[in-house]
C-alpha cells in the first residue's frame, strides 16, 4: 500500500524516496524566497539544491529550481503547497516531464605541484573543465554538467590536492520548443 | 491652495486604510492602539462609518474577528500596533489559518528608515507571520497601499479563505499618495483559485455514488466556508441520494442535526455509528474536509474498503493524508451544484436499505449515553439542558477547548451553518470568549453563548470588560469541573492517573468576578438548579458569567484512542479501567 502510516507512528513505514527537480516561476518580490524556504523547513521537506534568479526583468519573474527528495505522496504535496502560494505562477516537475536538461556549475580549487598538477590538468581536460585561475601552486577549474558529473570530478580531484568547491546548484530547462 | 487638495484620491496612508475598509463594506473592526498605529486611530476618530471595538488584549481582537467572520461569512478585520501588538496576534492568525477563516489584520510598523534597527517596538512582523498567514505584505511606499489593501481583502476571502497581514510603517501612514478603489488588477496574476470542478471527474463521482451499496457523506468546514448555498445543496444531495451523512467538528450545522440521515460527528470523539459507517463504507464522498488525524485515526486502517471522492478547493488538501480515487478540485458549493445536476439527470437513488439496517444496529449502541445523576450536574446533562432551553431561538455557540468543547459538539444540535464557532485545527484555549464577542457584534440581537471550561476561560477572561463596555450580552457558560479536564482524562488514560498540573487550583469565584467586571454572575450546583439558572441567563440582557459546577472526573466518550482505527472505538459502557488501559497502551507517544 502506498499510504503512509500517519502522524501517529513513530517508526514511519519505509516508502522509497525519489529525487525530483522542480521549476517554480514566481513573482519576484520581497520575501518570496523566504516563503518557499519556510515552506520546506516548516513542513519538514528536504532541499538538496536550490537556485534562484530573476529571468524576466520587465515582468519581475524569477525562476527557482529546487531539487528535493521524498515519497511520491510527499513530492505531490510539495508541488501543491508551492502552487497555492500567492506569488507562485507555475510549478513544473522536471523529473516527471522526463524531458529536461539539468546543469550545474562548479568552481574547484586545487593546490599541488609536480605529478598531481599534471594529472589534474589531464582529468580536467577529459571533463571539459576550464582553468579560470592559476598560480604556480594552484588551479581553479570551472566545470559545468549535471550533478553526477560534477560529483565525479570532485571525487577525482580530492587526492590531487582539493582545497575547496563552490557550486551553483542545479538549473533545469525542458527540451524542445515548448516553454514551461 | 495647491492642485493636490482638489484630487479626492490624494490622501495619507492612514486615510487610505480607513477608506479601503469602507470600500470593502467593513462596518466593524477589532483593535488595540499603540505608537505605530496612531495616525490610523486618528483617522478612525474622525469618521463614523467604521466602528472600532476596543479589546483588552490583541489576541482577543483576533478571535473576535474570527467569530465575526465565521458567523457572517465576511472577513474579520483587526488593527494592532507594531511589536507586541503584532506578536500577540500570532495565535489568532494561526488559528484562522488552520480553520480557513478570512481575516485581514493591519499592523503598524516602525518607520521605514528604522526597520532593521531594533527600534522600539520593532519586530519582523512579516517574517513572524509568514508561516501563519495565507499571505502577508510589508508596504514601503504609500502609493502601493491601496493596491495591497484591496488584494488583501481579495486573498483573505477567496479560494480557501485565510488570514492575511498588511504591515504598514508609520511614515507610510503619514505620507500622502494616491488612492484608488478596488479593481481587478490589484491582485497577483499568479493567484487564481479554481472554483469549478472538472466535469469528467464529477461524472465519475456520480457513477460511483449511484452504484454504491454502503455510501457515506463526510462533510467539513469547507461547506460552511463556501456559503449558505453549499449547505443547501448538501442537504439536497442527501435528500436526493438518501445517503447517511456525518461531519467534522468544523462542519457541524451544514446538515441539520435533526435530519433523518444524520449520523452525528465523526472522529476521535465522534459517534460510534459515524465512525463505523466511515470504516465499513464502500463509497465515501468527502466534501470540504481534509482527512486530518483527529478524523482518520490510524491512517493505514482508515476506511479500507471504500472508493473515495474528495471535493476541496485546495489541491494541497488532496492526497495529503489519505489517497483518494476521485479528486475534484473546486469550491464545494459549485461542485455540489454540478454533481447534483448530473446525479438527477443520469442516476437514481440507489437502494441501500441493508446499509441503513446495519447503521441502525450501530446507532442502537447509543454511544453518547451517560449515567444519570441526581446529586451532581453531569456536563453532558448541562449541555442538553442548555440546548433544550435555547431551541427555537436565534442562537450562536462558541467554545473554548477541552472536554466541554467535545460535549458541546456531541450534545448541542446545530440546525444551520455559521452557528457554531470553535477552534478546531489549532485547539486554542481562550478562543471562545472573544469569539463570542465578535459574533455578538455581528448579531446584536441574537443569543450568543460561549460553552467554556474553567481553565480555558481564564486565558482571555479580560475581554468581559470589552463585553461590558460595548453592552454585548454574551453568555459565558462555564462547565466548571475544576480541572483541565481533557488533560486530566489523558493523564488518567495514558499516564497512570498521575494528574500532573491539571488541577485548577485557586480558581476565582466566577460569580464575584462577574460582579467585579460589572456583568451578571450566575451559578448552578445541583441538577435541580440548572433549568432556572439557564432561563435567567437567557433572559438577562447583559453579559453573564455562568458558573456551572459539574462532576469533576467525568470522561469524554466515546473515544478512538490515538493510533487506533475507527472500528476500535471505546464506548462509554465499556470504558472500565481494564479496557481503557489496554486500548490506550500503545498510543502514549501520540497526540
Ligand atoms: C492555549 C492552549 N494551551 C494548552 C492547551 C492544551 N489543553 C487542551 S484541553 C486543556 C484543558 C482545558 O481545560 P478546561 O478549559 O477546564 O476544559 P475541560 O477539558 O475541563 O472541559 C488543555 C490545557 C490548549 N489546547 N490550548
Ligand atoms: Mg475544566
Amino acid at each position: 500500500m502506498n499510504q503512509p502510516a500517519s502522524a501517529y507512528f513513530m517508526e514511519e513505514r519505509r516508502v522509497p524516496t525519489e529525487a525530483h527537480t522542480l521549476s517554480v516561476l514566481v513573482q519576484n518580490e520581497p520575501g518570496v524566497l523566504a516563503r518557499v524556504i519556510g515552506l520546506f523547513s516548516g513542513r519538514g521537506y528536504n532541499i538538496e539544491s536550490l537556485t534562484v534568479s530573476e529571468t524576466e526583468n520587465q515582468k519581475h519573474v524569477s525562476r527557482i529550481t529546487i531539487v528535493t527528495t521524498g515519497t511520491p505522496m510527499v513530492i505531490e504535496q510539495i508541488k501543491h503547497q508551492l502552487d497555492r502560494m500567492v506569488p507562485v505562477y507555475r510549478v513544473v516537475d522536471m523529473t516527471l516531464s522526463g524531458r529536461s536538461i539539468e546543469r550545474e556549475l562548479a568552481m574547484v580549487k586545487l593546490r599541488g605541484t609536480g605529478e598531481h598538477r599534471v594529472e589534474a590538468l589531464r582529468l580536467a581536460e577529459a571533463f571539459r573543465a576550464r582553468v579560470i585561475d592559476a598560480t604556480t601552486e594552484s588551479f581553479v577549474f570551472e566545470i559545468t554538467g549535471n550533478s553526477a558529473k560534477i560529483n565525479q570530478f570532485i571525487d577525482l580531484m580530492r587526492p590531487l590536492g582539493l582545497v575547496e568547491v563552490s557550486r551553483t546548484g542545479v538549473a533545469a530547462i525542458g527540451r524542445g520548443a515548448e516553454g514551461m | 491652495m495647491s492642485d493636490k487638495s482638489h484630487d479626492p484620491n490624494k490622501m495619507t496612508g492612514a486615510a487610505m486604510i480607513v477608506r479601503a475598509l469602507i470600500d470593502h463594506g467593513v462596518q466593524h473592526i477589532f483593535g488595540y492602539p499603540g505608537g505605530a498605529v496612531l495616525p490610523i486611530y486618528d483617522e478612525i476618530f474622525q469618521q463614523d462609518k467604521v466602528e472600532h471595538i476596543l479589546v483588552r488584549h490583541e489576541q482577543g481582537a483576533g478571535h473576535a474577528a474570527e467569530g465575526y467572520a465565521r458567523s457572517t461569512g465576511k472577513p474579520g478585520v483587526v488593527l494592532v500596533t507594531s511589536g507586541p501588538g503584532a506578536t500577540n496576534m500570532v495565535t489568532p492568525l494561526t488559528d484562522a489559518l488552520m480553520d480557513s477563516i478570512p481575516l485581514v489584520c493591519i499592523t503598524g510598523q516602525v518607520p521605514t528608515h528604522l526597520i532593521g534597527n531594533d527600534a522600539f517596538q520593532e519586530c519582523d512582523t512579516v517574517g513572524i507571520t509568514r508561516p501563519c498567514t495565507k499571505h502577508n505584505w510589508l508596504v514601503r511606499d504609500v502609493n502601493d497601499l491601496a493596491k495591497v489593501l484591496h488584494e488583501a481583502f481579495y486573498v483573505a476571502s477567496t479560494g480557501r479563505p485565510g488570514p492575511v497581514v498588511v504591515d504598514v510603517p508609520k511614515d507610510v501612514q503619514f505620507a500622502v499618495g494616491t488612492y484608488h478603489p478596488p479593481r481587478k488588477s490589484d491582485v497577483h496574476l499568479s493567484y487564481a483559485p479554481r472554483v469549478k470542478g472538472d466535469a469528467g471527474q464529477i461524472r465519475k463521482a456520480v457513477a460511483l455514488l449511484a452504484s454504491a451499496k454502503r455510501p457515506v457523506i463526510y462533510s467539513g468546514g469547507g461547506v460552511i466556508n463556501s456559503g449558505p448555498e453549499a449547505a443547501k445543496l448538501l442537504r439536497e444531495l442527501v435528500e436526493v441520494t438518501g445517503f447517511p451523512i456525518t461531519s467534522t467538528l468544523m462542519g457541524l450545522g451544514a446538515y441539520p442535526a435533526s435530519g433523518p440521515n444524520w449520523l452525528g460527528m465523526l472522529g476521535m470523539h465522534g459517534t460510534y455509528e459515524a465512525n463505523m459507517a466511515m470504516h465499513d463504507c464502500d463509497a465515501m464522498l468527502c466534501v470540504g474536509a481534509r482527512f486530518d488525524d483527529r478524523i482518520t485515526g490510524r491512517t493505514d486502517a482508515f476506511s479500507p474498503n471504500s472508493k473515495k471522492i474528495h471535493i476541496d478547493i485546495d489541491p494541497s488538501s488532496i492526497n495529503k493524508n489519505i489517497r483518494v480515487d476521485i479528486p475534484i478540485i473546486g469550491d464545494c458549493g459549485n461542485v455540489l451544484g454540478d454533481l447534483l445536476q448530473v446525479f438527477k439527470a443520469e442516476a437514481k437513488k440507489p437502494d441501500i436499505r441493508p446499509w441503513w439496517q446495519e447503521i441502525a444496529k450501530w446507532r442502537a449502541r447509543n454511544s453518547l449515553s451517560y449515567k444519570k445523576n441526581n446529586d451532581v450536574i453531569l456536563p453532558q446533562f448541562a449541555i442538553q439542558k442548555l440546548f433544550e432551553a435555547t431551541r427555537g431561538r436565534d442562537t450562536y455557540i462558541t467554545t473554548e477547548v477541552g472536554q466541554h468543547q467535545m460535549w458541546a459538539a456531541q450534545f448541542f444540535g446545530f440546525e444551520e451553518p455559521h452557528r457554531w464557532m470553535t477552534s478546531g485545527g489549532l485547539g486554542t484555549m481562550g478562543y471562545g470568549l472573544p469569539a463570542a464577542l465578535g459574533v455578538q457584534v455581528a448579531h446584536p440581537d441574537s443569543l450568543v453563548i460561549d460553552i467554556a471550561g474553567d481553565a480555558s476561560v481564564q486565558m482571555t477572561m479580560q475581554e468581559m470588560s470589552t463585553a461590558v463596555q460595548y453592552e454585548l450580552p454574551i453568555k459565558i457558560f462555564i462547565l466548571n469541573n475544576q480541572y483541565m479536564g481533557m488533560v486530566r482524562q489523558w493523564q488518567q488514560l495514558l499516564h497512570g492517573n498521575r494528574l500532573s498540573h491539571s488541577y485548577s487550583e485557586a480558581l476565582p469565584d466566577f460569580v464575584k468576578l462577574a460582579d467585579a467586571f460589572g456583568c451578571v454572575g450566575l451559578q448552578a450546583i445541583k441538577p435541580g438548579d440548572l433549568e432556572g439558572a439557564i432561563k435567567e441567563m437567557i433572559s438577562v440582557k447583559r453579559p453573564v458569567l455562568f458558573d456551572c459546577r459539574v462532576a469533576a472526573l467525568e470522561n469524554c466518550f466515546p473515544m478512538i484512542p490515538s493510533g487506533k482505527a475507527h472500528n476500535e472505538m471505546l464506548l462509554p459502557a465499556e470504558a472500565n479501567d481494564e479496557a481503557t488501559a489496554a486500548a490506550f497502551a500503545a498510543g502514549k507517544a501520540l497526540v
